[in-house]
């Protein structure tokens, strides 16, 4: 694979159905890298859990709204950037699903979930609005 | 995502299989376990074993399940985690909440 990175683009509609698609592609980018399973698994989960978040948080399942997916792909890792089109969000004004309060709250893991199994992850605010998620996953040896 | 039900005594045990994940699968989990609490039916064990993928959703599923349970009273088990979903509950402390067995007769002596 050349050192340099390759792009696959893609742009959804923010429906639900599409998010098997999605987790299509990424299973399939992960396989060809030769991620060791579990990481692939991760990296799915938490690429799926972003573009929910996206359609769903971000986008309030407008189909006119696009949820674009950046695959960036290099030698020893892969970089994802999600970008929806809603209002955006303060990550830092997420409660935690660890403390005692929340422990039984039925949602608010996702974003824990991404943070745990990615090895970088950030939450950008976008000038021209909407919010774009970024995570990164080396190739461990 | 399917559901088949048990019956050992006065316990019904969930053998779900395939996909816990937002949407068709969570709605699964859901409407069974009201139709066994609608029915009276308070001791329930979930299996699962043959479910190869959940999302976070499904997690919330499993809790929100669970809070539904105890609040009529009933009690709630889960059985055969594989893996990753017992990683997933550990890393978000619910491991502490849900009693978890490996073994179907161990969760059936639990009640």
């Amino acid at each position: 694979m050349n050192k340099t990175a390759n792009e696959v683009d893609v742009s959804i509609c923010s429906a639900l159905d599409n998010l098997d698609l999605i987790q299509i592609l990424t299973d399939s980018l992960t396989d060809f890298m030769r991620f060791d399973e579990d990481s692939a698994h991760w990296i799915g989960m938490s690429v799926r859990e972003s573009v929910t978040n996206a359609i769903q948080h971000g986008n309030k399942l407008d189909v006119n709204k696009k949820v674009d997916i950046r695959f960036q792909v290099q030698q020893d890792r892969i970089s994802i950037f999600i970008k929806d089109q809603g209002a955006g969000f303060c990550v830092d004004e997420i409660p935690s699903p660890l403390d005692s309060e929340n422990l039984l709250k039925p949602s608010g893991r996702g974003i824990f979930y991404i943070r745990t199994f990615m090895d970088e992850v950030e939450f950008r605010n976008l000038a021209r609005g909407g919010m774009e998620v970024y995570m990164m996953k080396k190739i461990s040896n | 995502m399917k559901i088949e039900t048990r019956t050992v005594g006065d316990i019904k045990i969930l053998d779900c299989s395939g996909r816990i994940t937002l949407g068709e699968g969570t709605m699964v989990v859901r409407n069974a376990v009201r139709e066994l609490l609608k029915a009276n039916e308070k001791k329930i064990i979930l299996n699962l074993a043959e479910v190869n993928y959940i999302d976070s959703s499904g997690i919330g599923e499993l809790v929100s399940t669970y809070t539904t349970v105890t609040s009529n009273d009933g009690q709630l088990k889960l059985l055969g985690l594989t893996r990753k979903i017992q990683e997933l509950l550990a890393i978000t402390k619910l491991l502490t909440v849900f009693q978890v067995f490996e073994d179907e007769q161990a969760a059936l002596d639990s009640f």
